[in-house]
């Protein structure tokens, strides 16, 4: 069973049909990946890219061994993966550095687990220490180090296993935009002189201008379910240049792939229960009307190309997109080929004044987010005007997972609170109506 | 230290459910089988020849050396206990499913009413041998330290972060290695907290069981116990004292030697993203860091344990894959299994107490029950209202802070049975109620737990709500109660809960008295378990101690876990 050998023996690794999905006992299975397929061959670096959600840190974990995949294979070297394999190593957005343990001892750990004789590891230690600008800190605790230099261990400790395959998950996501600018250009350079000890690189990104700077192709994924959207050879010489047309041409148009609208759910038969089942980001309040208005004042009024916004307003794809998308479902704003237009209700929020602001809220909540009106109806109905919210919670997670149900859940609080729909008690974890709520409630019962 | 690290009592499961029922009914199954046990070996034991113990001041260096080994002989055993309990409860999800309720259940059983029975069941063992003895006190000892450590070690395996035991995976580490190298470390430091939490309860213990009684026979094991125990049949105030001498100098360098070097120690395997500011070595572990000759001692050890835990010793396995329909059958077998066992002990309990045992002692035991538990309500409230405002004098001002937290914690640690004697006599002399006056000596230990944790909360309020205070003029009761006291409210339950803990066990030998032939007995479930151990009546200690745990049970589900949880929920940014 082990020993089955893939037809396509050139490739590093080779995933076929691969889907992960979370058991649901009561409705259909939670899908993350759905028919994921991704062929790796020697030499080149490819970049999974995707918003949150998209299922692309998923994949990363089932390529490494750490996740066993519930439907599909996936073949390392020709040989169908089990478990974390020899040859791979992984680098961590958290940098996953042990607290406890010196530079060298972090640096050393892989290859004490595969048993190298010690004078043999010390010396490979102190070559990945130096390669990757390490050399001196040695000795030195991770909390006693900057951010870049942890990660900087982190990527010495993948490098001295002499892996065949590095794994990056985001790795310069948790660094401040120089860092994660010098890191990139260091790996990259070490890369085209040859001296780094892999044979090919696979990174999770949510950002698509590192994607473009440092992959040779990169394969942009769909939420819900992740899949495999679009795939994209970069065809630019490194040292590449942001500000090369065609590098920005490139980067314009995967925000255009980004916001393609997922074909839009058949409408639902008359009669049937208002669809809840809709995942949403809790973002603030301030955020979104800091976007309608910095988006209806000059020199956008009213009309923005997104990569351009994201560079103003200093939000990576991955923070700008889901702001999009919020205003988009709210009906403040549209999204099209990588643009972001305002409605009429969007300019008019923008104008407004907080009072008017609160009523304009309310509406686009009841008018397009079913879950919010269902509460601001229930809570009306009920005679002491309280609702378990741990029920809506079940009924989300129907049709999401937990965590996403809670965020969702996080969202229509924050908003419903925000447009006076309803209050909510943390401690109990209820929905209520404040007293002038209340009050407004009574005289229209009377009429 | 203490801001980051619990006792390991609040952070378990909240409800009680029927887990906790079975583990009861398991627990209490081994004591019957315990009990039965001893009494058929009870007989030829009568005749121990009794070792004497000599009131003379030049005894007590050796007779603490004896109470100290002993000590560290239990701690030896709890380690052991520790490692292998608790890395079997977690990596084990079968094992885990009654081993885990066993241990929660075990946290609030006061063992000091065991004493008596642990005694004789050791001397079976080795009939006519101090080694029966000695024994039964480190087995008590053992008994009041393990629990809450076990409970911390797998509390510690459960929640390794995610990244690191991604880390372990990916990189392939040995079961071996990870073992040392992820989960022991990231273990340590709430670990040593409890370990210490186990060593201030610990030294209560071993004084208390060098001297124990059953029926008409007295096992005295050379201690500062059983000097004291001594003592205090001599009528021998000025002995008393010596013995108190002696420990604080034992406590003193417990405190210096061990304790304060392992705590700063532990702080290097904190798992944090950002260097806190870091407290001062001690002298001790700056003398290990930074004397060449010591250092290069600490270093070739440490060296050889990081060669020894960074071996291999076996490969990694790949994971089986098994259908989970098997998986799912061998549960089911496991928990026919573990409740057949579980019914069958419970058949044997039933028997063993109905063979002695009417309503009317339940009855009887509740009512005490009731009585200690006023007792322990009142000694948390009162310990509370004294030390809540100077633990936050002390706590603001982080030059006394420095200073007091060690002292409360050192004062802690003292055995507070040692200072009974000198309450004792003026009770005697006064011809005080002992129902009100032996309450008292619940407060004299468990009252420092309060002041330390307090301290440390108002150490660590953060500056900038200090400032806001001060700048809206916020003074007077409504700083206490919109300010400083929500602040603290998490450290306040903390202590609490390990006040409250400890006056449970306390009460068995605080509301019993005894100063020559004058016997003071107070009401309550203390002195209904320590009389009964006193004539020896097994099913009496038996049904003292089960009602006893389930107060305690009751108090901390229905009580202190709520309002932990509560506190830290309001706490939280």
């Amino acid at each position: 069973m082990d020993r089955i050998v893939a037809p396509t023996a050139d490739a590093l690794l080779d995933v076929r049909g691969v889907r992960q999905a979370y058991h649901k006992d009561s409705t259909a299975d939670l899908v993350v990946l759905d028919n994921v397929e991704l062929r790796l061959v020697p030499g080149e670096i490819v970049g999974l890219l995707g918003r949150s959600g998209s299922g692309k840190s998923t994949l990363l974990r089932i390529v490494s061994g750490l996740l066993t995949p519930t439907g599909g294979e996936v073949y390392w070297r020709g040989t169908r993966l089990r478990g974390p394999a020899e040859g791979v190593a992984m680098v961590f957005q958290s940098f996953a550095l042990f607290p406890w343990l010196t530079v060298q001892e972090n640096v050393e750990l892989g290859l004490e687990a595969l048993g190298v004789p010690r004078a043999e590891r010390e010396q490979r230690a102190e070559e990945a220490i130096d390669l990757i600008g390490l050399g001196g800190y040695d000795s030195a605790y991770p909390k006693e180090l900057s951010g870049g230099m942890r990660q900087r261990v982190g990527l010495a400790r993948a490098l001295v296993v002499h892996p065949d395959l590095l794994l990056m998950d985001e790795p310069f996501s948790a660094l401040d935009v120089l860092t994660a600018e010098t890191l990139r250009t260091d790996l990259i350079d070490l890369w085209m002189e040859h001296r780094l000890p892999v044979k090919s690189v696979l990174m999770v990104t949510h950002n698509i201008e590192e994607a473009v700077l440092m992959c040779d192709r990169i394969l942009v994924f769909s939420s819900n379910p992740g899949r495999v959207a679009n795939e994209m050879r970069v065809p630019f010489a490194h040292p590449r240049n942001r500000l090369d047309p065609a590098f920005r041409q490139m980067v314009d148009d995967i925000y255009a792939v980004m916001t393609r609208r997922a074909p839009a759910p058949a409408p639902r038969p008359v009669g049937a229960p208002p669809q809840i089942g809709l995942a949403l980001h809790p973002l603030s309040i301030n955020l979104l009307a800091g976007m309608l208005e910095a988006l209806a004042g000059p020199p956008y009024n009213g009309r923005a190309d997104l990569p351009a916004l994201a560079g103003a307003l200093q939000l990576e794809a991955d923070e700008l997109l889901p702001l999009g998308e919020a205003l988009a479902l709210l009906g403040f704003a549209v999204l099209e080929e990588g643009d972001i237009r305002l409605t009429d209700s969007g300019r008019q929020f923008a104008v407004e004044d907080t009072e008017a602001r609160k009523t304009l809220f309310a509406q686009a909540l009841r008018a397009h987010v079913p879950l919010a009106s269902l509460i601001h109806d229930e809570v009306r109905e009920r005679r002491n005007h309280r609702v378990s919210a741990a029920r809506f919670r079940d009924d989300l997670e129907e049709h999401m997972s937990p965590d996403y149900a809670d965020e969702t859940l996080k969202a229509v609080i924050g908003w419903g609170r925000y447009a006076d729909l309803f209050a909510y008690d943390e401690e109990a974890d209820q929905f209520f109506l404040e007293e002038d709520q209340q009050e407004e409630l009574s005289p229209a019962r009377a009429g | 230290m203490s801001d980051t690290t619990f006792p390991a009592i609040v952070s378990a499961r909240r409800l009680p459910n029927l887990l906790d029922i079975a583990a009861m009914v398991v627990i209490f199954g081994l004591f019957v089988a315990l009990v039965t046990g001893a009494r058929s070996t009870l007989q030829p034991l009568a005749a121990m020849q009794a070792t004497a113990i000599h009131l003379q001041p030049s005894f007590l260096p050796y007779y603490a050396l004896r109470t100290t080994m002993r000590m560290f002989a239990a701690l030896v055993c709890s380690l052991v206990f520790t490692f292998t309990y608790a890395t079997w409860a977690a990596k084990s999800r079968r094992a885990g499913m009654i081993l885990i309720p066993v241990l929660d259940i075990l946290q609030s059983v006061p063992i000091l009413g065991f004493l008596s029975f642990t005694v004789v069941f050791f001397m079976g063992l080795f009939p006519g041998r101090v080694l029966g003895a000695e024994l039964a006190a480190i087995f008590a000892i053992f008994t009041s330290q393990a629990w809450n450590m076990a409970f911390s070690m797998y509390q510690s395996l459960t929640t390794l972060p995610a990244d690191l035991d991604e880390a372990a995976r990916a990189f392939h580490l040995s079961p071996w290695q990870r073992f040392w190298r992820l989960e022991v470390p990231f273990a340590v430091p709430g670990l040593v907290w409890n370990t210490m939490l186990s060593m201030s309860g610990g030294w209560f213990f071993v004084v208390a069981s060098e001297a124990v009684s059953v029926g008409s026979t007295t096992w005295k094991l050379p201690g500062i116990g059983s000097y004291v125990a001594l003592a205090l049949e001599h009528r021998d105030i000025g002995a008393v004292l010596e013995a108190i001498g002696a420990m604080l100098v034992v406590i003193l360098l417990y405190d210096q030697l061990l304790f304060r070097p392992l705590v700063a120690w532990s702080t290097k395997f904190r798992f944090e993203v950002v260097a806190a500011d870091e407290a001062e070595d001690p002298w001790l572990l700056a003398l290990l860091r930074r004397t060449q000759l010591l250092r290069i001692g600490s270093d070739a050890l440490g060296a050889i344990f990081f060669a020894v835990s960074g071996m291999r010793l076996a490969r990694v396995r790949a994971p089986r894959e098994r259908p989970a329909w098997r998986s799912r059958a061998a549960d089911v077998v496991w928990i026919a299994a573990l409740a057949v066992a579980i019914g069958w002990a419970a058949t044997r309990i039933a028997g063993f107490i109905a063979h002695t045992l009417h309503w009317h002692d339940l009855a009887t035991a509740v009512l005490d029950g009731c009585f200690t538990l006023a007792r322990v309500l009142l000694i948390v409230v009162v310990a509370a209202a004294i030390w809540v405002p100077l633990g936050v004098w002390f706590g603001l001002r982080p030059r006394w802070a420095r200073f007091a937290q060690p002292v409360a914690q050192f004062l802690a640690a003292f055995p507070a049975n040692l200072f009974f004697p000198i309450f004792v006599v003026v009770i005697v002399h006064f011809a005080l109620d002992p129902d009100i006056w032996l309450t008292p000596l619940m407060l004299l230990g468990t009252q420092w737990y309060i002041l330390f944790n307090v301290i440390a909360g108002a150490a660590a309020f953060p500056g900038d709500l200090k400032e806001v205070a001060s700048n809206f003029r916020v003074g007077g009761f409504l700083w206490w109660r919109r300010v400083m006291l929500p602040g603290i409210l998490p450290y306040l339950v903390t202590g609490a809960i390990t006040a409250s803990g400890n006056a449970w066990n306390t009460a068995i030998v605080a509301e019993v008295a005894s100063w020559g032939k004058t016997n003071l007995v107070a009401h309550g479930l203390g002195a209904y378990i320590a009389e009964a151990s006193k004539a020896g009546d097994t099913p009496r200690i038996l049904l003292g101690v089960a009602v006893m745990s389930g107060f305690v049970l009751a108090f901390n589900r229905l009580l202190w876990r709520p309002l932990y949880a509560f506190s830290t929920r309001r706490m939280a940014l």
